[in-house]
């Protein structure tokens, strides 16, 4: 069977995340901010008892922007047993791949650091997005 | 061992207590053959693991009656009441000898052999009564619980705190009658009870952490040929079971980098004066609502310049910016990813993957790491976890719009701005709080964390005492409430602030985060405990001062400043105890020797005062003239135009001062300290008794290097300490100190060797000698 993968909007581009990364799809309510955290880390949300970081993938990628004001649809992740709620423009739908993925071209800037390969589904091109590199934001470059 | 042992006691217990029901009915039934092979899985079992254990008695017994049970089962005998009842007696007997292994009490034997006897066939029924004054089990019981089962019991709790508290704010708020309230308040109690137990449960001792070290120790230690003593202490403190878990990785790797990286091989110790054996210590101890977990060698601890090269080669740290690094900057670099010292990659411990995934490990559970290395002696490392991932005491505080939680064991007392023995002022530029006449430094959250301010403008202050760190004040807006919080760790997004020590989720269903005291005090400057990261460091540029600082005359007649910190002592010396040595100005200061600052290039012609600088690894005297005052270090420093000894000025009660640039002072002269500090070496005759045990701890408690006569090394040796008879051979320019039996010394010039004071001084005033020999 092929790979599935999660086509979400971030940003006017239509992208995608490996449907075996992402744990479900979440609405973020409200946000507490954490002061003093990197840019890309907008906030915490509760999802019943468990306090999810929110990433804005947008501005995660490209320091400059970020998702739509009144964007909630979220891609919940767990990584390393912290809960994350990737925050994007709109989650679209289930992919089904034809074919394996294919090594991205030339990606400039903060796509360079989370894209991680291209896939063709249904027609279309979209690159894949690695999610710990969303999560990590352009810090780790920086250091 | 003593693991699986009380994993068989409980099982067998279990096993019996199971057993009890179907030996009655095979009593009643002897002919049951269900009953018959449920007794006989038993004594099979009990025999097989009585073997695995090595318990003679408790394996003849059940063989015994597996043996008569087995005769049974396949036909050659009958189960008569003799049989039933001698089977029972020998189950009965393997249930105390149970019991006595976990009592650790003794069983008498003698009749054991009766007992196995009873079970031939035609034998008398002589043990009929054997059953009846067996000894009962112990009254304090235990059973065996799925670890699954605490945790669901332990969430379910926590959950149930968070109704607790929900509950509370309700009735707060929409008011109750006095009999509701309570009976709140005594459910509220029980709920309280309920979960200390709880928690309880869950703790174990830590030893189960320590366990298999000896064995790992041992085994590395062979691998690597190196001779390693573990001492291991505080084995007794109690810890949440899963934090175990979390410290269990974390600490196998520092204890495979210390064996590893750390302590020398045996001949390299030697060389180094050291014993041949090092030591590795592992200590737990519980420090509030802190478990401090401290790990200490005698190695040759971490080279911190290599560290520097390498991480300014992997592109981690600008040329420039390493230069300015503290020791103790430095030092952790190890925490850096992909950095080790070691140059060679081993099996044991690898390469660059380690130290950084042990900080984000421990980081991860809310805890901190602290690493000290001295060159040559060895490192240090402390791991401070929480107590317990769970629920903590917490006083929910407000900024700006926002509602954060301080973990109450941290907070001093609470006071309000207005009242009146409270006042808070600037001085200097930095906050400072008077309370009840004691000045504390003042933090105020909302600037700290940047937030917009509400409107009403009150604040209060909460004292705070972080665990490594000084009393501090910090101002919030509006003080909420006490309240039990479950908090969770947070993401390394938000433990990377350093602000934050985890978060929790409030009664009305929004996240909280808990601040971290020792974490805003390191932000805000004010903690020592904690050491930045390189990064943050290099994010405030210049320095900010913070703290107090000693004002004096210098030598030159300006008026300068000294962060008062890095000052640890002040001495007066002679002029005579300055001497220019090797290009630059050494002091003696008591029996050691200083690089010398501040006195320009020529040695003073007058006394003059000393100032003992130290960032805790390298040491530089700084010549002045006289102490004017100690003060607020202020804000406003224009730094100097070139880097040098002068970081900038500043004005001080309206007149300039210069401030001493310590990272330049310590680079400059401190670097040197190690160098012209050799410790003296002195050969002692090996295998005397009272040279080993008495004369060799006295020789390097006053800092010698200790090597046996005749060896290798010895040829090198400053001080040469002899019995009775001259020794055959003393190296060129060496000074003897001949040891005489009590009453023996008369004016051979030998010291009476119970004469502390005489060998003391014997052993100091050659050492003086050595460094002047070397140095002058």
């Amino acid at each position: 069977m092929a790979e599935l993968f999660l086509a979400v909007r971030l940003g006017g581009d239509r992208l995608a995340l490996r449907a075996a990364e992402v744990d479900s799809v979440v609405e973020i309510d409200a946000l507490t901010p954490v002061p003093g955290a990197a840019a890309h880390v907008v906030g915490l949300s509760a999802l019943r008892s468990r306090v999810l970081t929110v990433i804005d993938c947008l501005r995660s990628v490209d320091p400059s922007r970020s998702v739509a004001k009144g964007a909630r649809e979220a891609v919940m992740a767990v990584v390393d047993g912290h809960p994350y709620a990737l925050l994007v423009d709109a989650v679209e739908d289930v992919l089904e791949a034809s074919g394996e993925p294919q090594p991205a071209g030339a990606l400039t800037g903060g796509w360079r650091r989370a894209g991680r390969a291209v896939i063709e589904a249904e027609g279309d091109l979209l690159l894949l997005l690695d999610v710990e590199a969303l999560i990590a934001g352009p810090a780790r470059e920086a250091a | 061992m003593d693991e699986l042992i009380n994993d068989f006691i409980a099982e067998t217990r279990e096993m019996l207590e199971a057993l009890s029901g179907e030996i009655v009915a095979w009593e009643a039934a002897p002919g049951d053959r269900g009953r018959l092979d449920e007794i006989f899985r038993f004594v099979h079992t009990v025999k097989g693991n009585s073997g695995f254990f090595d318990l003679p008695r408790i394996g003849a017994l059940s063989h015994a009656a597996e043996d008569a049970l087995a005769s049974v089962r396949s036909g050659a005998r009958t189960a008569d009441p003799a049989l039933v009842s001698a089977v029972l007696a020998v189950i009965d007997r393997i249930g105390e000898l149970v019991e006595a292994l976990d009592s650790g009490e003794d069983v008498a034997s003698e009749d054991d052999a009766a007992l196995i006897a009873g079970l031939q066939p035609n034998a008398d029924a002589v043990l009929e009564t054997a059953a009846a004054h067996h000894t009962n089990p112990r009254a304090a019981r235990s059973i065996r619980l799925p670890v699954e089962l605490l945790d669901r019991m332990m969430s379910g709790i926590s959950d149930l705190v968070l109704a607790r508290n929900d509950l509370a704010r309700r009735i707060r708020e929409q008011g109750a009658g006095g009999e509701v309230e309570g009976a709140f308040e005594r459910a509220s109690a029980i709920i309280g009870e309920l979960r200390d137990e709880i928690t309880r449960t869950r703790m174990q001792r830590i030893d189960t952490l320590f366990a298999p070290l000896p064995r790992m120790v041992r085994d590395l230690a062979g691998q690597t040929g190196k001779q390693v003593a573990l001492e291991i202490d505080g084995a007794d403190v109690d810890i949440d079971r899963e934090m175990i878990e979390m410290i269990r990785d974390p600490l196998t790797h520092i204890v495979r980098n210390a064996i590893d990286h750390g302590i020398e091989t045996p001949g390299q110790r030697r060389r180094a004066g050291k014993s041949e054996t090092g030591t590795l210590g592992v200590c737990a101890r519980q420090a509030g609502n802190q478990i401090l977990i401290e790990i200490c060698d005698d190695g040759r601890g971490i080279d911190g310049a290599k560290l520097v090269r390498r991480a300014v080669g992997a592109g981690i740290l600008s040329a420039e910016r390493a230069d300015r690094l503290t020791e103790s900057e430095r030092t952790s670099l190890v925490f850096e990813a992909g950095l080790s010292t070691a140059s060679e990659v081993t099996d044991i411990s690898g390469r660059g993957v380690g130290m950084d995934v042990v900080r984000a490990n421990i980081e991860r559970i809310g805890g901190l790491v602290e690493i000290e290395s001295r060159k040559g002696e060895g490192v240090r490392l402390v791991l401070r976890v929480p107590l317990t991932l769970t629920i903590i005491p917490a006083l929910t505080v407000g900024a700006g719009e926002r509602t954060y939680a301080l973990p109450r064991s941290a907070i001093e007392e609470i006071v309000r701005v207005k009242a009146s023995n409270v006042r808070v002022e600037t001085v200097g530029g930095a906050s400072v709080a008077t309370v009840r006449g004691r000045r504390l430094p003042l933090v105020d959250l909302v600037q700290l964390l940047g937030v917009r301010a509400g409107d009403d403008g009150g604040r209060s202050l909460v004292i705070l005492r972080p665990a490594g760190a000084d009393l501090y004040a910090l101002s919030v807006e509006r003080i909420h409430d006490h309240e039990e919080l479950v908090v969770k760790p947070a993401a390394p997004a938000v433990m990377a602030t350093g602000l934050y020590a985890g978060t929790t989720i409030a009664d009305d269903g929004r996240p909280v985060l808990l601040l971290d005291p020792p974490g805003i005090a390191a932000r805000a400057g004010l903690a020592l405990g904690r050491s930045e990261s390189v990064q943050a460091e290099s994010a405030v540029e210049p320095r900010r001062p913070g703290g107090q600082a000693m004002l004096f005359r210098a030598l030159s007649g300006g008026r300068m400043l000294a962060p008062l910190a890095a000052v640890q002592r002040i001495h007066n010396v002679p002029a005579q105890a300055i001497k220019r040595g090797g290009g630059r100005l050494h002091v003696a200061v008591g029996d050691e020797l200083l690089p010398l600052a501040g006195c320009g290039d020529e040695a003073p012609d007058r006394a003059i005062s000393l100032l003992r600088l130290s960032d805790g690894a390298r040491e530089v005297a700084y010549g002045f003239d006289e102490v004017l005052d100690i003060v607020d270090l202020p804000d406003g420093l224009i730094p100097a135009a070139a880097a040098g000894e002068i970081a900038g000025v500043v004005l001080v009660a309206g007149e300039q001062a210069e401030l001493l640039d310590l990272h330049t002072l310590l680079a400059a002269h401190g670097a040197a300290t190690d160098a012209v500090r050799p410790r003296p070496l002195c050969a002692l005759p090996a295998g005397d008794p009272f040279m080993d045990a008495i004369m060799r701890p006295l020789a390097e408690a006053a800092g010698c290097r200790v090597v046996a006569t005749g060896s290798a090394e010895s040829a090198e040796a400053a001080l040469v300490i002899a019995a009775d008879e001259m020794p055959a051979e003393v190296p060129p320019g060496a000074r003897v100190v001949r040891l005489a039996a009590p009453d023996q010394a008369g004016d051979s010039g030998a010291i009476d060797r119970y004469d502390r004071e005489a060998l003391l001084a014997a052993l100091e005033g050659r050492k003086r000698a050595t460094r002047k020999r070397r140095n002058g």
